[in-house]
């Protein structure tokens, strides 16, 4: 059973973002086995785990791109979990999903265009903000998305997902493939997004980075949440540092 | 044997006139293979059915001999406008009744289901104006079908034929292909529609109502199929309930010619089509004894066989950058 670090036995109700007790499958194969985790508003809170153990599935539950078979997804007290991805995006949560999946055969600025697509226009504020937090997507607007670097389409990915100005942020393994430089670049951003007011909910394979940049951190394990708590918590956690950190 | 200029022209006019409009149907084909990757085989009946509605619509009106210029234009847009209507309501239907329920079976499923589609659909267009050819209800005399262009309205000595009916073909095909052009790449509706053929997850992620830019995409192909019915049942002033197997084909041909998915693709592919097949229809029986409007789908073909061979995305079609 998942358990926290600390007990600090608090009411989840209030959450900007709140999972109860989800389990989705696909066809007759479990991937989540009874999932709750929330996320505050202005909280960056992490979810780490290894390959395989259901980080994606939970986002893409979340996103409703996967309906759960039970449990309830709820965003700022609404229930989400009953509707399709595109009316789940329409209320605000923004994904920048695993594998970037920007449209590669449109221009830097299609792209973000699309990211704005619930809002009807785009709004020139959100576009100043994510040029500003990626000058690079400003010099290459016109260019085609898929000719660009893997760092970049991450950028172009994340700007996109932005544009939608969501209550809560998705991010699915943003450092994936990207060199070092890069990862600190990202998760640099991913702090001043937060800092600028965005909600976040990062999943990662990077969990020391990740664990730095979060207030709070969920372990997960073939389905199921085994561990909880502060950033700070889980990094000192024995049982964090053996299976995610590497250390003996 | 020496180059007959003027009969060369005569048959670029007719293979640019066909070409256009088996871009017309070839743009149904590639809108709804870009967005959905089924080739949808009843498009060519959805033509058809066009064609048919246009010439109740025309009979509608009982045109008397005599009619005017401006009441032939007049009826000639409310026929067609309403075949458009008419198509693009029947091709939202199929995808809405069975292609919707295929969308996450195998992919062979609704390549099934649309060749079902397009046996149906013959079947009601039996029904409808029966087995035999048709000949559509009175819309443009003779006289004014006849109208050369280049002799009767410039004055020009030539033996070309220009007809006033070649101009209308364009001039009502021309402005379809424009605004087309302009609803994909202009428009909210058109981004989404290129959103979603190329990932359908990611573009349901930034909000996009995925089933209804498919259905979109059926919709527009099908006003585009209507348009062509009537412009083809008036310009060849026959129709049958196979015309659309014919020209289906073709169009098909034209898309994948030009490469699958691609719009531009597509007008290209058309117009390679339509000047080969009149010029084979015509052209080369000139300087070939032998040869017959029965080899033009040899070349047809054999063009589309040579073109798979060297350049298989299609002579637009390119492979897509994909950074991992």
């Amino acid at each position: 059973m998942a358990h926290n670090v600390m007990s600090n036995g608090r009411d989840s109700s209030a959450a900007m973002l709140d999972v109860q007790d989800i389990t989705t499958f696909y066809g007759n194969i479990q991937a989540l086995k009874g999932i709750s985790l929330h996320v505050d508003q202005g909280e960056i809170v992490t979810l780490i785990g290894s390959n395989g153990a259901g980080k994606t599935t939970t986002l893409q539950t979340i996103s409703g791109l996967l309906r759960p078979r039970t449990g309830t997804i709820t965003l700022g007290g609404k229930l989400i979990s009953d509707k399709p991805a595109h009316v789940v995006a329409g209320l605000g949560v923004a994904q920048a999903p695993e594998g970037r999946r920007i449209f590669n055969r449109m221009t830097v600025m299609e792209n973000l265009e699309l990211g704005a697509y619930s809002h009807g226009k785009p709004d020139p504020n959100d576009l100043a903000r994510v040029f500003s937090l990626f000058p690079r997507l400003e010099e290459r607007k016109t260019q085609i998305a898929g000719t660009m670097s893997g760092g970049e389409q991450q950028m172009l990915a994340i700007g996109r997902a932005l544009m939608a100005r969501p209550s809560v942020l998705l991010l699915d393994e943003p450092s994936l493939g990207l060199s070092p430089m890069l990862v600190d670049t990202i998760f640099q951003i991913i702090q001043d997004i937060n800092a600028q007011g965005t909600t976040v909910l990062l999943v990662e394979q990077n969990a020391l980075k990740a664990l730095a940049v979060a207030n709070r951190g969920y372990v997960i394990q073939t389905g199921q949440i085994v561990l909880s708590g502060t950033g700070r918590e889980l990094l000192g956690n024995d049982m964090v540092r053996k299976a995610y950190l590497g250390e003996d | 044997m020496e180059f007959n200029g003027t009969l060369f022209a005569q048959y670029l006019i007719l293979g640019v006139t066909n070409g256009a409009l088996i871009a017309l149907i070839a743009l149904g084909y590639t809108l709804v293979y870009g967005i959905v990757e089924l080739i949808n085989f009843a498009h060519g009946e959805v033509f058809m059915m066009g064609a048919f509605l246009s010439l109740s619509a025309v009979s509608a009106f009982g045109l008397v001999s005599g009619a005017g210029w401006a009441q032939i234009a007049l009826v000639s847009l409310v026929a067609m406008l309403a075949a458009m209507l008419f198509s693009g309501a029947l091709n939202w239907s199929i995808d809405r009744v069975v292609y919707r329920r295929l969308r996450s079976a195998p992919r062979l499923a609704p390549l099934i289901a649309a060749i079902g589609i397009s046996f149906i659909l013959q079947g009601i267009g039996i029904y409808w104006k029966g087995s035999t050819t048709i000949l559509p209800p009175n819309l443009i005399p003779t006289d004014i079908r006849s109208v050369n262009i280049l002799t009767d309205w410039l004055g020009l000595e030539t033996r070309i034929r220009f007809r006033a009916l070649d101009l209308a073909v364009i001039l009502l095909t021309v402005p379809l292909l424009i605004a087309l052009s302009w609803l994909v790449y202009r428009t909210r509706t058109g981004k989404a529609m290129r959103a979603v053929a190329q990932d359908r997850g990611a573009a349901a992620l930034m909000g996009i109502d995925v089933n209804r830019t498919i259905a979109t995409a059926f919709l527009v192909g099908g006003i585009l199929a209507g348009a062509a019915g009537f412009i083809v049942a008036y310009y060849t002033n026959t129709a049958r309930f196979q015309m659309g197997f014919r020209y289906g084909l073709f169009a098909f041909t034209a898309a994948v010619l030009g490469g699958i998915g691609n719009l531009n693709g597509a007008v290209l592919g058309g117009l390679i089509i339509g000047l080969v097949w009149s010029m084979s229809d015509g052209f080369l029986q000139t300087y070939i004894p032998w040869w017959g409007a029965q080899w033009t789908p040899l070349i047809i073909f054999g063009v589309l066989v040579l073109v798979m061979v060297f350049k298989p995305t299609g002579l637009l079609g390119e492979a897509v950058p994909e950074k991992v």
